[in-house]
């Protein structure tokens, strides 16, 4: 449903779409019986005249369980939501599977800086690609990220992958996700961070494996190669 | 203001000067209050059409304001969340009907501390004061949203506004120790100068509310305002309580700003809930169903929303299982919410209802809320929450809570008041226009906000031409409805604005004490009450909702009747 608005992009946004589903089947539907019942209420018990109001205290257990069943109901749908709630942040934000690569991000006011591995593929090495507000992804690759920030509160979402994680001067936070779509995506800051908040984009490019190598063998630092 | 509306009835020995501007009579004061509130609302209003017009047709001359530069933007969406809150639900929900009304209802001829009532209204003038000074200096107000999360707030380096950022702190502080102030007061009053007979089950509903609201912002308050101390010196002498490079931790502000702002959502939920339960019980002339069920469910959702905080927080960087107990209780608090809007519907059955003003939004308050408790299921739900967070569906979501509470459960209230306020009554034909301008309008506002928010567009976001993917006309099309919608509903408030002042001095007069009909105390008092409410003290026979007793000829049964 969701992915109607917005296409997804990482192997784990299929999750948090069957989730969203799930709650609004499950409060869509009892949003709109409440609704009907409200309104028909409304219209069945309109004054007339001549009709006087019954009495009805609402505290004999006849009368109590019109409140307790919907009650009931609603424990029981919490239930499940709360299930599959935890089921999907355990696997997107608690476990993390084995990276295949890892980059860095850093925020900071008000851009976005991206360090990757390089063709070693591994960090802090002299081939490491420093970019600005451009990411560089190989598709279907897992990937840690070590989010930083050097200065305020950011945060670094990417809306095709359903990723949102804040930034937070002074920590290094590590998640991951892989991405599944070839294609061009925004890279938001979603957390307020001064004047310039809403000019704080970067770009990302999700690649095939074979444009992702030309990328890295045209960007990789003149000083890696040079011995 | 406050004071010029009272110049024309009942003159008394006392000066204008000692009954309107160092009034200790808590109608006057609670008048105060709603004054001063609906001004602040009125300028909160204001910011949110400038706002939304940048947002529909970035760049252009905003008519009343001009060019918003994105200092300005970020400003004006603080300041609108922190006035709407603060400056505008709290005074008018808590504030100004928990003066006007606890006294009359509970049978007191006033709060037990006048004194420190007067001095609650002081203080909170002066933190309007405070928080209206924080526009015009050096580089502006702060805008580092309604939440100022440190280091943002903390730094003048970082936010660019060092007068505004500390005067804004100063303010939310001041208003806070004025609703200190005036929560002893309420809590002191229920317990303490309830008429004869009156036991606790017989406390009307609205007053045990806006209590319990009082007990939970008092309850809540304290570690939000150490927060502030500690901020304040971060801004203002150098400490570093937020700052991590000298050890200090910015989530720390987090924490504390939650625990106190997830129970603030219900410090101004309780006392709607209180007005509409007082306005479907008359107009539908019913019982109101399973009182006890309404008061048990009030303690537990009191209880509960202390132990939700962090839900705002999944994403911030808390720890990743931490998440997992806030869902729990998150998605458990929609029971007693949900048991409670389950309560007033029930009340509908077998009722005569009589659709007025009131009335109207008393249902309006019941349908649109619902729709404001379903979506924050989403938000609960920690994985959906990663969607969703920090996204206009977010603001759809509070804003279907906020908008009942703040503002329709008002109109309801003051509607239903209006002839104990002022002796008059309001048009109810223009009531009626109010009604149906004001939930299409606002209707119009939210809904798209929930599509571009699921589509992805963040908050806070001065111009969305800067990211390709939200600049596609289709989610620019739904922002200019809702933009539009904004204005029509800024409109229709004008139908309000009239009828309320020409009805304070031209309306039809309210010739006797209980123009409704209604069981609770503030109407045996005269239209409107003089210093002092009561001829002769009342005293109290039955609970407040006794309508339709079969074997009675009338349909009501005053509280204050012996039989």
């Amino acid at each position: 449903m969701i992915e109607l608005l917005r296409q997804s992009g990482s192997s784990f946004a299929g999750d948090i779409n069957n989730l969203i589903l799930l709650v609004t089947v499950l409060a869509g539907f009892w949003l709109i019986v409440a609704e009907v019942v409200l309104f028909w209420l409304i219209w069945k018990f309109r004054k007339k005249p001549g009709v006087k109001a019954q009495y009805i205290t609402g505290e004999r257990k006849e009368e109590m369980k019109w409140i307790h069943w919907p009650h009931n109901i609603i424990l029981v749908c919490d239930i499940f939501i709360i299930f599959f709630a935890i089921k999907v942040w355990y696997h997107v934000k608690q476990e993390l599977p084995p990276a295949q690569s890892t980059i860095r991000v850093i925020g900071q006011q008000w851009a976005w800086r991206f360090v990757m591995p390089g063709a070693d593929n591994v960090l802090g090495t002299k081939d490491d690609i420093e970019t600005v507000d451009e990411l560089h992804l190989k598709v279907d690759t897992t990937y840690h990220y070590k989010l930083e920030s050097v200065d305020v509160l950011h945060d670094f979402s990417i809306v095709q992958f359903r990723l949102k994680q804040d930034a937070i001067p002074g920590r290094i936070m590590t998640g991951w996700f892989k991405p599944t779509k070839v294609g061009q995506f925004d890279i938001q800051c979603a957390e307020m961070c001064g004047i310039g908040h809403g000019i704080m984009m970067g770009k990302l490019f999700v690649e095939s494996p074979e444009e992702y190598d030309k990328w890295i063998a045209s960007h990789t630092p003149a000083e890696a190669t040079s011995h | 203001m406050a004071t010029t509306h009272a110049e024309h009835h009942d003159h008394h020995e006392m000066s204008f000067w000692e009954k309107y501007i160092f009034p200790l009579d808590h109608k006057v004061i609670g008048m105060q209050y709603l004054f001063t509130g609906i001004l602040m609302g009125i300028l909160g209003a204001f910011f949110s059409y400038v706002f939304r017009m940048q947002l529909a047709f970035p760049g252009i001359e905003v008519p009343l304001f001009g060019l918003v530069t994105s200092a300005q933007y970020n400003s004006l969406i603080t300041n609108h969340g922190t006035i709407m809150i603060f400056w505008f639900a709290m005074p008018i929900l808590v504030a100004a009907f928990g003066n006007f009304l606890i006294p009359l209802m509970i049978g007191a001829d006033d709060m037990v501390f006048p004194k420190i009532n007067r001095l609650s209204y002081q203080i909170f003038f002066l933190s309007v004061v405070v928080l209206i000074a924080s526009f015009f200096v050096h580089n502006g107000g702060f805008g580092g949203a309604w939440t100022a999360y440190p280091p943002l707030s903390a730094k003048a380096e970082y936010n660019l506004t060092p007068w505004g950022s500390i005067l804004w702190l100063v303010a939310v502080v001041l208003e806070f120790v004025a609703f200190l102030l005036g929560g002893i007061n309420f809590i002191t009053t229920l317990m303490n100068s309830r008429a004869k007979g009156m036991k606790m089950m017989d406390i009307p509903i609205v007053c045990w509310m806006i209590v319990l609201a009082s007990i939970l912002f008092m309850a809540s308050a304290g570690p939000l305002i150490a927060g502030a101390a500690m901020l304040l010196f971060d801004q203002t002498i150098g400490t570093g309580f937020f700052d991590p490079a000298r050890g200090g931790d910015p989530i720390l502000w987090q924490h504390l700003f939650w625990f106190f702002g997830h129970p603030e959502v219900y410090v101004v939920f309780l006392p709607a809930m209180g007005i509409v339960a007082e306005v479907i019980t008359t107009f539908s002339r019913k019982k109101l169903f399973a009182y006890k069920v309404v008061l048990f469910t009030t303690f537990a959702t009191g209880i509960l929303s202390f132990f939700v905080w962090a839900h705002h927080q999944f994403i911030a960087g808390i720890d990743p299982r931490l998440a997992n107990i806030f869902t729990v209780t998150t998605l458990l608090i929609s029971i007693p919410i949900a048991e409670m809007l389950f309560v007033y519907i029930a009340t509908l059955w077998g009722g005569a209802i009589e659709l007025t003003s009131a009335m109207l939004f008393a249902l309006g308050f019941l349908a649109t809320f619902l729709i404001g408790g379903v979506t924050g299921v989403f938000l609960g739900a920690s994985g959906a929450d990663i969607y969703f967070h920090d996204t206009y569906f977010v603001l759809a979501h509070f804003h279907y809570t906020f908008v009942p509470i703040a503002v329709i459960a008002v109109f309801a209230g003051l509607y239903y008041w209006f002839p104990k306020m002022f002796g008059r009554f309001m048009n109810e034909t223009l009531g009626k226009i109010h009604f149906w301008g004001t939930m299409v309008g606002f209707n119009g506002i939210f809904m798209p906000l929930f599509f571009t928010g699921a589509a992805g567009d963040h908050r806070r976001i001065f111009d969305y031409s800067n990211f390709p993917e939200l600049a596609v006309s289709s989610l620019h099309h739904l922002r200019i409805v809702a933009t539009i919608s904004v204005i029509i509903t800024i409109l229709f408030q004008f139908v309000f604005f009239w009828n309320f002042i020409y009805s304070m001095f031209r309306g039809r007069k309210c010739t006797e004490n209980n123009p409704w009909k209604a069981n609770t105390l503030e109407w045996v008092a005269a239209c409107p009450p003089p210093h002092g409410n009561f001829p002769v003290m009342p005293e109290v026979y039955r609970g407040p909702y006794e309508y339709s007793v079969p074997g009675r000829e009338l349909d009501y049964w005053p509280q204050n009747e012996k039989v």
